[in-house]
């Protein structure tokens, strides 16, 4: 394996109808053998029905140091949840 | 991955998902696209009468959730527009077929909102209504438009508690709050009723959608579900559902209820009238107001790039 070559990050769709999931990276020379290596790697058990690679370096990230401002304002407004709304017994399965 | 026909007919057989990437036929491809934008556009254009009524929110706890509930409609429609993406169609196309009246958006939101109790019967009965429509959505034969569906329906569910909830507060309190609240369930009554659509003896595309998977369950069915489930909760409110023909049938195991205006909601879908009108209006003010934002996060980007190179 050559040093030069690019980090890859790997998404699997387990089957029809679910999202693509990330399950992890594959080191590869190009596009082609990164998904030859995804495919080896990580569908061995038949785990999928189609692959996506992307560049790793082509992930835009949210900066952890951000986390706090990103998050937090979410916290705290219970009332976006239906558990906040109480309401009478016999119409409570609303 | 499907490449022709016959594959696309093993799948919907099979009530499986289609993909973006596959094959599939036009007029499949067509529908979806048009469905799913105008849910897309439904979905922006159910901002405005809720919206209006942020600042008449009688208390800081339910201004907090409508604007809450605001946010949730222009997240939808975002899901919905990146769904209707995967299909080959630009934003700016989809929002084009919107503000030139090319594609439609609901005609429930072309009812007035006058008073605070609409605003808990919209949650109520329209999201009620919208929540029987789109849970069986979540199945629907394309994939991205089902997965959105699931995030949609399950943010969904807190904004039919909370205008039942305004509905229950309004008929606990005053006479006159009272009253209001049941004027309310008469605008709202027979308008969220049509919500499903024409009749299944009119409904030109059910067999068809049917056999593709995009819709599970017709018109009429999805009617009776929802006035068999909102009829008990209108008997909980202490409110009386506008409608002298609705009856439990014992025989059936669910109420019959009488014929609505069909008349009305045609005039409504054709979109005639004063409030449509504005509805569009306020949209492409806000469309056209927030070029400059565009535009600049264009220029900012161009600069960026210039920097980097």
């Amino acid at each position: 394996m050559s040093p030069g070559w690019p980090l890859w990050e790997v998404f699997v769709r387990a089957r029809r109808g679910v999202n693509h999931v990330h399950f992890g990276s594959v080191h590869a020379a190009d596009e082609e053998t990164a998904l030859q290596a995804a495919r080896d790697l990580f569908t061995r058990r038949q785990e999928g029905v189609s692959i996506w690679v992307v560049r790793s370096s082509d992930v835009v990230a949210s900066d952890p140091d951000d986390e706090d401002e990103l998050f937090d304002p979410a916290e705290g407004k219970d009332y976006r949840f239906p558990t906040d709304y109480k309401l009478p017994a016999e119409v409570d399965h609303m | 991955m499907i490449r022709n026909q016959d594959q696309f007919d093993v799948v919907i057989e099979a009530d499986q998902r289609i993909e973006s990437d596959d094959w599939m036929p036009e007029d499949y491809r067509k529908t979806l696209i048009r469905q799913i934008a105008q849910h897309a556009h439904s979905e922006i254009i159910g901002m405005q009468p809720e919206g209006a009524w942020i600042s008449r929110a009688p208390s800081l706890r339910r201004k907090s959730i409508l604007t809450a509930k605001v946010q949730d409609e222009a997240g939808h429609g975002l899901y919905l527009y990146g769904a209707a993406e995967t299909l080959g169609p630009d934003r700016s196309e989809l929002l084009e077929m919107l503000h030139t009246k090319k594609q439609k958006y609901s005609s429930i939101f072309n009812y007035p909102t006058p008073t605070w109790a609409d605003v808990g019967a919209i949650g109520w009965l329209v999201d009620g209504a919208a929540i029987m429509n789109q849970v069986p959505l979540c199945r629907c034969s394309y994939g991205p438009y089902g997965r959105a569906m699931v995030r949609v329906c399950k943010e969904e569910s807190f904004h039919q508690r909370q205008g039942f909830q305004i509905m229950l507060t309004l008929a606990e309190g005053t006479e006159e709050q009272k009253v209001m609240a049941q004027e309310a369930l008469n605008r709202w009554w027979w308008p969220s009723i049509m919500m499903f659509g024409p009749p299944d003896t009119e409904s030109i595309h059910n067999a068809r959608n049917m056999a593709w998977g995009i819709k599970r369950y017709t018109n009429d069915e999805l009617r009776q579900n929802f006035v068999d489930a909102s009829v008990p909760q209108a008997e909980v409110l202490g409110l009386t559902v506008p409608d002298p023909d609705l009856v439990w049938n014992e025989e059936r195991g669910h109420y019959d209820y009488g014929e609505p205006d069909w008349e009305e909601f045609m005039q409504m879908v054709r979109g005639e009238g004063e409030l449509p009108a504005e509805r569009i209006r306020t949209r492409l003010d806000a469309h056209n107001e927030g070029a400059w934002v565009r535009e600049a996060a264009e220029a900012y980007a161009a600069k960026r790039r210039e920097v980097a190179a």
